[in-house]
């Protein structure tokens, strides 16, 4: 039987995919743009299998919201990686250390 | 009544000083002349009324608030005046030197550019010295005081373009101002004990001031009255120039010649002498304070005329001259005899006011020539000035029967008396220094006297084919103060020495009174004082010092110069002054700035804002250079921090909460 | 009451900083000798004498029998915080305020032909100051106060830094983290006393029992504020930058007003709120003042600059302020410590009078020959007699001289001090001799000798502007040391409140 502890390691499991894929990536922006977007699935995931185990329909209907506001992130984000690339030639997340102090 | 005769004779020259110090360009020359002599001449008139009103028609003294300064605290601050008769005699001398001075000064600043402005400062200096003896407080007083040091040191600079003038005019007003240091501690111990600034106040509490005592150092306590007297002593010591603080007199020399018969003969710097009198109530209850004031007064008398045996410049020898004969002053107010220092105040006023005079007429036949080595047998250019500077010299040394003769002979023979102060040190160097002073006084005067009026013309041909007496406007002043210096003693040394004019005026304490004693034993009558002169060792002094001087300065010329070179070292002495303006001016002046380089360098700019300051602000500078690492500008490292500071928080929450 | 008197405060505030905006808005063409600067110059000065004629109203109105406070103005103003819109003024903040409306116009005429770019800004921040300071001094709630006290820098801040000389910029951040560090802490001490009392009203604050402790760290933070304000030793040191970097205008301001605010903190909030703090660090700021009367007198003997010897003289005067204020606990019996309150209350008038005609005379010169070191100056008053007249004159109040305002608070707090100590008032009137030493020896190198140079030689007497502008600081200088009388009886009742609320110990 696939409990609720299942669904929680697979979203614990994605999201430290993700954090693993921010810390470690050094080369593409891109790839920083889909652990992001990783990382909200993960907490949908946790959302549905929690929304299903209480069955409180609340955590579909944010599930909803997180989607939308991620689509719409990823499209500011994917534009803004647009015009950097346009600018810089480069999407490198190493030659980006302009905050340096 | 007579408030308004008070404030006409003081307001006359303010006012006029006003107008002729703002609107000179507008009135003129002439106008501003006669402007501010018309207003001092009233003032002088005026204060002859109050002085026959008080001397013959007997009136009472007067003590009135004019308005109030300031109240607060309870403290009542007013200005008035006190009129009795100590003041009636102090205005009188004032206006009239005052009066002659203007007069002469039309003749002596005749080509000046700041005719209008000079007027303009001797009224304003008449005003303030008139504020100063006719106030009824602490507070006036000390206005007056600062008032005639403010216009003295305008005075002394009146030719700013001079470097040793205002050289000489900061020196005047910072030796002045240490003087002042002492006199407002001592306005404030007066207020202290008494509560109030009121001289009839404070009079009245004195008793009670000094039964008090007050710690200075710690563990030593101090009689109250002391203190206060000795206090405002030192603003005597500055005003009236008493060593040591009297460096500034010689040099006050740079000033025109009429500012130093006013300012530093006759009028300001007997401030000093007559505060002292002023507050006789206070200072008979201290005898300490009193032995200080003999002590001071003897060094000065004795040792300043030393002085002036070695200038050569003819305002300088006056000058010390001066400065001996405060020294005199002050030694009769040591010895309580407040009325003899009065008295010789008053004489010396006018002899010493005529001498300058004499000297600033000299100066002008030798177009502004002050060296006495370079001028000789001006007799018989100048008679008139010639006659009447043997009349002041004469006085200065006390020939019988002149002024000078009355004031310092009996000033000499109440010294004598002052038993009081013990037959110590301190009664024998008052004694001897004044009457040793008697012998010095005679020599620097026939001294300067000889060699400016007798023997070979020294001076160069040009000159000389000018010479002639000076225009009436200097010789006039010149006989209207020859004529009381003359005379003035016959008639007045028997009513104020003995006869108690000064009346409640001055205070003495019964075992003080040496002129009473005096009055006893001594005087019968003006004649009968000059008839037995040959008992008094001060004639016999005077004359063997005139003669010395005849000796040396006419009859054997050569002499002095051998005698310089035997003595070189004591000559040297005097020559540098004690070395005191050394002391002051490479001691205390220098090291006072060198202490304030130190202070700026080393404290302000190297500790506060070096090391304070800015070092915080470069200590911070530094913290955010190490702090600054940190801050990669990689995306990762700031990602790895966030999750490092959310799992240490979570870690937090879930096992230590 | 009509409605004039009932909201007078409010108007003296209000109008300088709304004249300010609309100069603000209005705004110059970029040249300072257009019609429009004109115009911007002009309404200026109108404004501020409109306000200096409502503050002689004020001072018309003024009941120097009332213990309390007059023209009392209170509105809600965050009611959440029980933060009120409370203004009114006793006998200790009027004369400040009087001096303010009285200094600000001479300031603005001061500033006339000197002020060459931006000239509506310019003149916009001073009217923006003026009515920021009357707000400090007029503020009964501390929050009021608090905002006040700090947008006081800011126009101040821009003064220094657009119009500024050429270390403006080190000089205004130096004044900027100096003041804005101490008054934080006085934002703090505010915040604790708003958890004991509920509410801001400066008032209530002084009737608040408090711990001996947080009277002791109330009384450190209010001093963190109003020390470097003030300034006294050692946290002085950003004045004489600031006022050598400031345009003549500001040098005026900052010494002729806003160093009193460090001494008006003392009297409206350190003395009544904390007494026993107070009385416990009494002997210390005593000592500090004597430091900064005896230290600086020294240092200032040494200065080259002009402007930085005014600056220093103005420490050394305003340690005469601080030291009038703390002898109260010294003086055991008798009269003496309203006497101290006083001398400290005058001499801030007085030292506003003098030190701001002190710099105006500095600023003359620095018009015409470009530098501020003694130096490039020498027989001055050769070619510029009246200016001479005035300089000697202010120089004279500036050393203390009777029958100028400057003595009478010296004298004031001289006698005191001498009630509390013999020692106290010997330190306290060496002033004397170093003041006038400083002030007298930079008078010799600069107005007297022979010329000293061509630049000297070419200088002309002052114009009509100027002439007006000392002369009514002369008149005033001379007035107040003449008859000090109105100015003391201003204050007397409210120094005697004020004594009353130190003698009561809050513990």
């Amino acid at each position: 039987m696939i409990g609720l502890h299942h669904y929680l390691v697979v979203s614990a499991m994605l999201f430290v995919l993700s954090i693993a894929g921010i810390v470690l990536n050094r080369r593409n922006l891109i790839l920083l743009l889909m652990c992001i977007e990783l990382m909200l699935l993960a907490v949908n995931f946790n959302f549905i299998a929690f929304s299903r185990h209480l069955g409180d329909d609340t955590g579909q209907v944010f599930v909803f919201f997180i989607l939308t506001v991620a689509a719409a992130e990823a499209a500011i984000g994917l534009a803004i990686l647009v015009v950097l690339f346009r600018n810089r030639r480069s999407i490198n997340v190493q030659d980006m250390n302009e905050m340096k102090g | 009544m007579m408030l308004n005769y008070y404030l006409i004779i003081v307001l006359a020259p303010l006012a006029a000083a006003v107008i002729a110090g703002l609107f000179g360009r507008q009135i003129g020359r002439a106008g501003s002349h006669w402007l501010t002599i018309l207003a001092v001449g009233i003032s002088c008139a005026l204060s002859i009324l109050v002085l026959k009103a008080m001397f013959w028609d007997g009136a009472a003294s007067e003590n009135i608030s004019l308005y109030t300064w300031a109240v607060t605290d309870g403290l009542h601050m007013e200005v008035g005046f006190l009129v009795d008769r100590l003041t009636a005699l102090m205005m009188v001398v004032v206006t009239f030197v005052s009066l002659m001075v203007h007069i002469y000064t039309i003749g002596y600043m005749h080509d000046d550019p700041g005719y209008q402005r000079f007027f303009s400062y001797i009224s304003l200096f008449t005003f303030a010295m008139l504020m100063l003896v006719m106030s009824n407080n602490f507070l006036q007083l000390f206005f007056g005081w600062e008032a005639v040091g403010l216009v003295s040191y305008l005075l002394i600079g009146f030719w700013f373009k001079r470097e040793s003038a205002i050289f000489a005019n900061l020196k005047a007003f910072l030796v002045n101002r240490v003087g002042d240091f002492g006199f407002i501690l001592g306005i404030a111990a007066v207020v202290m004990f008494s509560g109030s600034l009121d001289y009839a106040i404070v009079f009245a509490a004195a008793e009670n001031i000094a039964g008090q005592s007050v710690e200075v150092v710690p563990g030593s306590m101090w009689n109250a009255m002391t203190l206060i007297c000795i206090l405002l002593f030192i603003g005597a010591m500055g005003k009236s120039a008493q060593a040591p603080l009297h460096v500034w007199l010689p040099d006050s020399m740079e000033g025109p010649t009429p500012i130093s018969a006013l300012i530093h003969a006759a009028t300001m710097v007997t401030a000093g002498i007559f505060m002292v009198a002023r507050m006789s109530p206070l200072f008979e209850l201290s005898e300490t304070a009193l032995a200080v004031v003999i002590t001071i007064g003897a060094i000065t008398a004795f040792f300043m005329g030393l002085l002036g045996i070695v200038q050569n410049d003819i305002k300088r020898v006056v000058a010390y001259s001066t400065l001996s004969q405060l020294g005199y002053m002050t030694v009769a107010l040591g010895a309580s005899a407040y009325s003899a220092a009065i008295f010789h105040l008053m004489t010396h006023a006018f002899f010493k006011a005529l001498l300058f005079l004499a000297a600033g007429s000299v100066i002008i036949a030798m177009h502004h020539e002050q060296d006495i080595r370079k001028m000789g047998g001006l007799r018989k250019y100048m008679p008139i000035t010639y006659w009447t500077a043997l009349v002041g010299s004469l006085a200065l040394i006390g020939f019988p029967g002149s002024s000078g003769f009355f004031s310092k002979d009996l000033l000499i023979e109440a010294v004598k008396e002052s038993h009081w102060h013990g037959q110590g040190a301190v009664y024998w160097i008052a004694y001897l220094s004044v009457l040793l002073g008697v012998f010095v006084t005679a020599l620097y005067s026939f001294r300067m006297f000889f060699l400016v009026f007798h023997g070979e013309g020294r001076m160069d041909a040009d000159t000389k084919s000018h010479l002639h007496e000076t225009p009436w406007v200097v010789t006039a002043p010149l006989i209207l103060l020859a004529v009381p210096s003359a005379l003035i003693g016959w008639f007045t040394a028997g009513p104020v020495l003995f006869e108690g004019y000064f009346g409640t005026a001055i205070v003495v304490a019964p075992e003080h009174d040496v002129l009473r004693h005096l009055g006893e034993h001594l005087w019968h009558g003006s004649w009968a004082l000059v008839k037995h002169i040959y008992v008094s060792p001060a004639f016999w002094l005077a004359a063997s010092g005139a003669l010395v001087a005849w000796f040396l300065y006419l009859r054997r010329p050569e002499v002095p110069a051998m005698i310089e070179a035997k003595v070189s070292g004591l000559h040297q002495l005097l020559v540098n002054k004690y070395y005191f303006d050394d002391l002051y001016i490479k001691g205390f002046a220098f090291w006072g700035r060198a202490f304030g380089r130190f202070l700026w360098q080393k404290g302000d700019q190297l500790i506060i804002d070096g090391v304070l300051v800015n070092g915080t602000a470069r200590t911070v500078g530094k913290l955010a250079d190490v702090m600054r690492q940190l801050q990669t500008g990689y995306l990762y490292t700031y990602a790895f921090a966030m999750i490092i500071g959310l799992t240490a928080l979570l870690s937090w929450l879930i096992w230590f909460r | 009451m009509n409605l004039f008197t009932q909201h007078l405060l409010s108007l003296l505030v209000w109008l300088p900083i709304l004249g300010g905006l609309v100069l603000l808005v209005i705004g110059d063409d970029g040249n300072a000798r257009s019609v429009r600067a004109g115009m911007m110059r002009m309404s200026a000065l109108l404004i501020t004498l409109l306000t200096f004629v409502f503050s002689t109203a004020m001072f018309a109105g003024f009941d120097n029998a009332e213990p309390g406070m007059q023209f009392i103005e209170r509105l809600d103003w965050i009611p959440v915080i029980n933060a009120y819109y409370y203004l009114g003024i006793d006998g200790i903040s009027a004369p400040l305020i009087l001096l303010t409306t009285f200094i600000t116009p001479l300031v603005v005429i001061a500033g006339w032909d000197s002020i060459k770019s931006r000239p509506a800004q310019y003149f916009a921040a001073f009217l923006f100051l003026e009515g920021l300071m009357i707000g400090v001094f007029a503020a009964l709630d501390g929050l009021l106060f608090y905002v006040f006290w700090e947008a006081m820098l800011v126009p101040m801040f821009l003064i220094i830094g657009v119009w500024g000389g050429e270390r403006r910029v080190y000089a205004t951040v130096k004044f900027f983290l100096y003041t804005f560090l101490g008054s934080v802490l006085m934002l703090v001490a505010f915040i604790y006393l708003f958890g004991k009392t509920g509410g801001f009203d400066l008032l209530g604050f002084m009737n608040v029992p408090l711990s001996m402790t947080a009277q002791k760290l109330i009384f450190l933070a209010f001093l963190a504020a109003f020390a470097v304000k003030v300034p006294m030793w050692p946290v002085h040191t950003w004045l004489p930058d600031a006022h050598v970097e400031a345009p003549t205008g500001g040098s005026v301001i900052l010494a002729a007003i806003m160093l009193k605010m460090g001494g008006y903190g003392f009297v409206r909030l350190s003395l009544p709120i904390v007494p026993d703090g107070s009385a416990y660090f009494a002997n210390f700021v005593i000592a500090l003042s004597l430091i900064a009367v005896v230290y600086i007198g020294f240092v200032a003997l040494m200065q080259k600059d002009m402007k930085k010897l005014i600056a220093y003289s103005s420490i050394a005067h305003m340690g005469f302020v601080t030291l009038g204020f703390f002898l109260v606990w010294s003086i055991s019996s008798g009269t003496g410590a309203a006497l101290g309150i006083s001398g400290g209350m005058v001499q801030m008038v007085s030292h506003g009078l003098i030190s701001g005609a002190m710099f105006l005379c500095v600023g003359v010169l620095y018009d015409r020959v470009h530098s501020r070191q003694i130096a490039d100056y020498g027989g001055v008053a050769n070619t510029m007699p009246t200016f001479a007249a005035f300089m000697v004159l202010f120089s004279m109040a500036n050393a203390g001289l009777p029958g100028t305002s400057g003595f009478v608070g010296e004298f004031m707090v001289i006698i005191a001090s001498f009630k509390a100590n013999f020692w106290y008032a010997f330190l306290a009137a060496s002033t004397l001799i170093l003041g006038a030493a400083y002030t007298l020896w930079m008078v010799k190198r600069v107005l007297y000798g022979e010329v000293a140079n061509d630049n000297v030689a070419k200088l002309e007497d002052l114009n009509t502007r100027e002439f007006v502008v000392l002369g009514v600081l002369a008149v005033s200088v001379l007035l107040l040391g003449l008859w000090p009388a109105p100015l003391v009886e201003m204050m007397n009742t409210s120094i005697e409140t004020l004594l009353a609320q130190i003698a009561q110990s809050k513990l």
